[in-house]
């Protein structure tokens, strides 16, 4: 998404300094209630139609889930799962899929290009692509598998939780479009309370273990499920029981990034140093071609037409 | 519906049988998610398959595949055993008490009057016994062994739960379970709604389907509350406007009946609809009947349809045979008897069983005009597309006429939804390219044939020649000018019996109480009067109050009759003239007149102990758990087997399926038996699709590609069916191959001690459109339909799958 926000933005990937501190907003959340949810697909529906996105139509795969995986231009996916337990009461559990929106971004934690990440005072965490560089290290710290690279302008792109239409006081898209009320959207606060209630009527229709996912290991998230089975949240689709962050992304942003920035640095003063010594160097006619060969042969086909 | 869509969120109980609400119906869907969360309503659903609606509901039980009625006769077993029925509503608004004629009976699975040669029932006996003055008999002790519900018990009492489990495949355990959350909605405080769709419809009992669970309802005390009705969810935006309108071969607008060839003159037409009370003092209100014929013929001839010529009765074309349906239709083509067909906004060759004999019948035709929004199947039958749709052209001479349409945003007009609310809507939009409003279509066809029988005369060109066309632009009339003459007027002063003036000639009718039957007033569709009177049009009213937020939202556009949103709604007080349930009153007596938030379905002023009855368009005044002669196959629901069913009839082996459905002898032959085709295949449509229209848009098809089936996983593993695999499905017609998505959704169910596999067909693919090609399920479905409506049976036949290879792409 564009930035228009950017006196909102409380986190920048790969950035120092202070944030703008004037604007005062509460935190946002989107609550989805997966014991109302028909698994109609008008979320993923609105999605497409406000975000311009059309995916690839693929194919019939044994599942209605479609397409298969998120994907650059998918955003968000319902998810079906068959759980038969042994008492033999089949549940047809369906879980829209799609970014998380956590207080602690694993995403923005891993990502070195500058701006390509941010935080939102709200909660909101958004790609700014046109920083983007399309390293793909938002995969590896998203501890929900939430990130798509695409191969066609190698940027990486998620949901946005509309942070355009929010910040024109509208609901997200898939929340205007959900027939049954399964997506609701408020302050995190009302939301956790609706949450509650909702809880408390599950329970009395027998789910015993109904609770709230707002998952503590990444500081709790701006997308929220009520579910039936909240002791085993990875009956829905392999929603993670307990996800954190790859300690390999937050040893990344503690200990490796400052090195490796450091070493960045110091790349950039041998670089000058070159220079100043040496003299700017020239492209050859060698480096040329080789530089074409590179574009021949890959890194990937281009996607077909979106 | 009865109801409103909003209405449901007054519900304590929703069943959901013979229909997926969920899946069809997600945006009405929403008040049975308020009805759970705001009221702890409990959601059960009876299908087939464990479906969306069943994967929020709080108790799902499967059934076999057209059964429906050994089920719920089983329930109303059930009710009447336990004795879980609301008294007072049944002794007093229901015909239970009333006597039945001595000659009328049920042996071996035929209903009395049954003639094998005419392959059909003479229906005299299903009939109340009269006294001398014309009135049924009753008895108010309920002890007379004819009396309704006495015949009733007799008739559902081969329905126990053993042999409903034998029959459905039902668990006795589950089947129970679902009686019991019925019956507690027997107490005059609470209420069950009924959602119901085509799950009840396609299937040769479909009309009897709905019956059953009507009676339950009026056993239940559910009919005419908050909460409560029999809701038909219509899977059109517009169908209900449709069949309001009568296009249907054997009706005219309002439900009145097309004339049968039987009834040559006027007066022979009345003679058996003069509706005459069955009980002392009834409002009997077809009583009027003459009333909306001449003023519709008023709206259809004009000034040429007089006193002297019986409001032009002749002009009107009489029956031959009991109706035209779209099956007949077909057959008729087939055997080159009708050589000519216009399609308006209709796809037959995808949305009719059959597609290999609706194709060939095509063919067969003279000249074929289509007229659509979209590229249809049925306009391109003729094109060779593979195994999808096997054709050659050059074999065929069916001339055919694609006429663009414009879209609903592109036109403006009505749209009746279920709640038979009919609401406006604006143009949006001009239609694109050489697309024409269907108006216009119409238009330009008939004032050119119009043209053609002035210049060249022709057999019997007056109803031709006098179709009243009083429109500004003839050649395209305006959906406010129709809506109009819908509504009706005056044609010359009404006067009151005192000779003032009520309605000056010219002057819009304010409803249809005002309608006469001298000639004095024009009406379009009876029903519908008090859509666009002389304060404007009411379909286009935008006012969401309602009061005590009860679902009713008096103000919002128009539903027919008379603005009334709950109909029946006087059996919503008690005989003495409260409500059942103060908490959602609808109307009360208030010592003067009935008051409440819903226009009375009664005389505003009639006393509640006038002993006039509710139901106040029958002639005794009463709901009816025996139907009289009103249906075609019986006057008590039956168990009939599916045409094609895997198991024998165990009730009546010898009358194993509808004796009152028509089959053509070639369909017959076509049908196929459990030997070669052992599973029971059943068809329905998915949200991610609207019938066949959306595989025409990307979106759509992204959400949901391509052709599938869906196979239990037993029968998958028996067969060696893997997941996502090619399978070849197969009926005595002809075959399918797609992918087959193997689930744990359906089970096998034991029919008498035998595992009955189902395969389920989601019905929205084609060879038009962005989405990827497919046969499209009615490939495989058997041509035979409904006894009493020939709504074919799609819902239940006979298939047999095997695995394939992947075809050569």
């Amino acid at each position: 998404m564009a930035n228009e926000q950017s006196l909102d933005i409380v986190r920048r990937s790969a950035s120092t300094g202070d944030p703008p501190d004037i604007r005062k907003e509460q935190q946002v959340a989107k609550l989805i209630d997966v014991s109302r949810c028909i698994g109609c697909k008008a979320c993923q529906a609105a999605c497409m139609e406000w975000n311009n996105l059309r995916p690839e139509m693929e194919h019939f795969e044994g599942s209605y889930d479609n397409p298969a995986d998120l994907n650059p231009a998918t955003w968000t996916l319902m998810r079906f799962t068959e759980y038969e337990p042994e008492d033999g009461h089949l549940e047809w559990l369906i879980r829209k899929d799609g970014c998380m929106h956590c207080a602690d971004p694993g995403c923005l934690k891993a990502c070195p290009a500058p701006g390509a990440i941010v935080q939102y005072r709200n909660g909101i965490v958004d790609f700014i692509s046109e920083a983007c560089i399309g390293c793909g290290y938002c995969v590896k710290g998203c501890p929900f598998n939430i990130p798509r690279v695409s191969k066609v302008d190698h940027k990486s792109y998620k949901c946005s939780l509309c942070s355009d239409r929010v910040s024109a006081g509208l609901e997200p898209a898939c929340v205007k479009a959900c027939p049954t009320g399964a997506i609701l959207f408020g302050t995190k606060e009302d939301m956790t309370q609706w949450a509650g209630e909702r809880v408390e009527d599950l329970k009395s229709r027998g789910y015993a273990h109904a609770g709230l996912y707002d998952p503590q290991g990444v500081g709790g998230t701006h997308v929220m499920y009520v579910l039936h089975h909240a002791d085993r949240p990875s009956l829905y689709a392999g929603l993670p029981d307990k996800p954190k962050i790859d300690p390999l992304v937050q040893a990344w942003k503690g200990v490796f990034k400052p090195v490796a920035l450091a070493a960045l640095a110091a790349t950039a003063v041998a670089g000058f140093v070159h220079w100043v010594v040496r003299g700017p160097n020239e492209v050859q006619p060698e480096d040329e071609a080789a530089g074409r060969k590179m574009l021949d042969d890959g890194p990937g086909k281009p996607e077909a037409k979106q | 519906m009865t109801n409103t869509w909003q209405d449901i969120k007054n519900a304590d109980v929703i069943l959901v049988m013979g229909g997926n609400a969920a899946e069809a119906h997600p945006c009405g869907f929403k008040w049975v998610i308020e009805a759970k969360i705001e009221r702890g309503a409990k959601l059960v659903v009876v299908d087939p398959r464990f479906t969306r609606t069943a994967s929020v509901a709080d108790f799902y039980t499967p059934i076999r595949p057209g059964t429906d009625i050994a089920f719920l006769n089983g329930v109303i077993r059930h009710l009447l055993a336990k004795d879980a029925i609301q008294h007072e509503y049944v002794r007093a608004y229901t015909n239970a008490a009333l006597i039945v004629r001595e000659d009328f009976g049920f042996t071996d699975g035929l209903f009395s009057g049954w003639s094998a040669e005419k392959h059909d029932y003479d229906r005299t006996s299903w009939a109340y016994e009269l006294d001398d003055d014309g009135y049924a008999k009753i008895d108010p002790t309920l002890q007379h062994p004819r009396c309704v519900i006495n015949l009733l018990k007799h008739h559902v009492d081969r329905y126990t739960p053993e042999m409903v489990e034998r029959i459905c495949g039902t668990p006795k355990a589950k089947f129970l379970a679902v009686c019991d959350l019925i019956a507690g909605t027997a107490a005059p405080d609470r209420t069950l709604t009924s959602l119901f769709a085509l799950g009840w419809t396609q299937h040769s009992v479909g009309s009897q389907n709905i019956r059953t669970m009507a009676m339950v309802q009026l056993l239940l005390g559910n009919i005419g509350l908050s909460g409560g009705g029999m809701n038909a969810l219509r899977g059109h935006s517009n169908i209900q406007g449709l069949t309001d309108l009568g296009l249907m071969s054997e009706l005219m607008p309002g439900y009145l009946a097309m004339p049968k060839d039987s009834e040559p003159t006027l007066a022979d037409y009345l003679k058996t609809r003069t509706y005459k009370p069955l009980r002392p003092g009834q409002v009997s209100y077809w009583q009027n009947y003459k009333k909306f014929f001449v003023s519709l013929q008023k709206s259809v001839f004009g000034a040429a349809a007089t006193a002297e010529n019986d409001w032009a009765y002749e002009w009107l074309p009489k029956l031959d045979v009991p109706m035209y349906d779209v099956l007949r239709a077909f057959e008729l083509m087939a055997n080159g008897k009708m050589n000519g067909y216009i399609c308006q906004g209709f796809n037959p060759q995808q949305a009719f069983p059959n597609r290999a004999k609706v194709r060939s019948a095509l063919g067969k035709l003279k000249w074929l005009v289509v007229m659509d929004p979209l590229q249809t199947e049925t306009a391109s039958f003729w094109q060779d597309h593979g195994p999808q749709n096997p054709s050659d052209p050059a074999k065929i001479a069916t001339e055919v006429f694609a006429l663009p349409t414009a879209c609903f945003a592109e036109d403006p007009g009505s749209l009746t939804n279920s709640a038979r609310w009919v609401q406006w809507h604006w143009k949006a939009a001009d239609p694109p390219g050489e697309a024409k409003s269907d108006n216009a279509i119409i238009a330009a066809i008939f004032r050119r044939v119009q043209a053609l029988y002035r210049k060249d005369g022709g057999t019997f060109p007056e109803p031709i020649l006098n179709l009243s066309w009083d429109y500004l632009d003839p050649d395209e009339p305006q959906a406010d000018e129709i809506a109009k003459e819908i509504n009706g007027r005056a044609l010359t002063d009404l006067k009151d019996a005192g000779g003032g003036v009520l309605v000056h000639a010219g002057r819009q009718l304010d409803g249809f109480a005002q309608l006469r039957d001298d000639g004095s007033t024009a009406c379009g569709c009876w029903i519908y009067s008090g859509c666009y009177t002389e304060h404007g049009n009411m379909m286009a009213r935008r006012d969401a109050a309602d009061p005590r937020e009860q679902g009713l939202a008096p103000h919002w556009a128009f539903a027919w009759p008379a603005n009334r949103r709950i109909m029946y709604n006087r059996a919503s007080a008690d005989p003495a003239g409260k409500p059942w349930n103060p908490e959602k009153a609808i109307i009360a007596w208030n010592g003067t007149r009935w008051a409440g938030i819903d226009v009375p379905d009664f005389g505003p002023t009639t006393k509640p102990d006038s002993g006039v009855g509710p139901f106040i368009m029958n002639q005794e005044g009463l709901g009816r758990l025996f139907a009289l002669d009103k249906m075609r196959d019986g006057p008590f629901p039956e168990h009939y087997e599916p045409f094609e069913s895997p198991v024998p009839n165990l009730l009546h082996p010898k009358v194993a399926t509808n004796p009152a459905a028509r089959v053509f002898a070639d369909d017959r032959k076509a049908f196929g038996d459990a030997a070669k085709f052992p599973y029971v295949g059943t068809t329905y449509r998915l949200t991610e699709h609207f019938h066949f229209w959306t595989k025409h848009a990307l979106a759509n098809a992204i959400l949901q590609p391509e052709e599938f089936c869906e196979i239990g996983e037993v029968l998958a593993k028996e067969k060696g069916i893997g997941q996502g695999g090619w399978v070849r499905v197969s009926s005595n017609r002809d075959h399918v191959i797609c992918k087959a998505y193997v689930t744990k959704r359906i089970k096998p169910m034991l029919v008498d001690g035998k595992p009955v596999h189902v395969i389920g067909l989601p019905l929205h693919w084609g060879f038009t459109g962005v989405a990827r090609k497919g046969y499209g399920a009615n490939t495989l479905t058997p041509f035979v339909g409904d006894a009493n409506t020939q709504t074919p049976e799609f819902k239940a036949f006979l298939v047999n799958v095997e695995p394939v290879p992947a075809p050569v792409a």
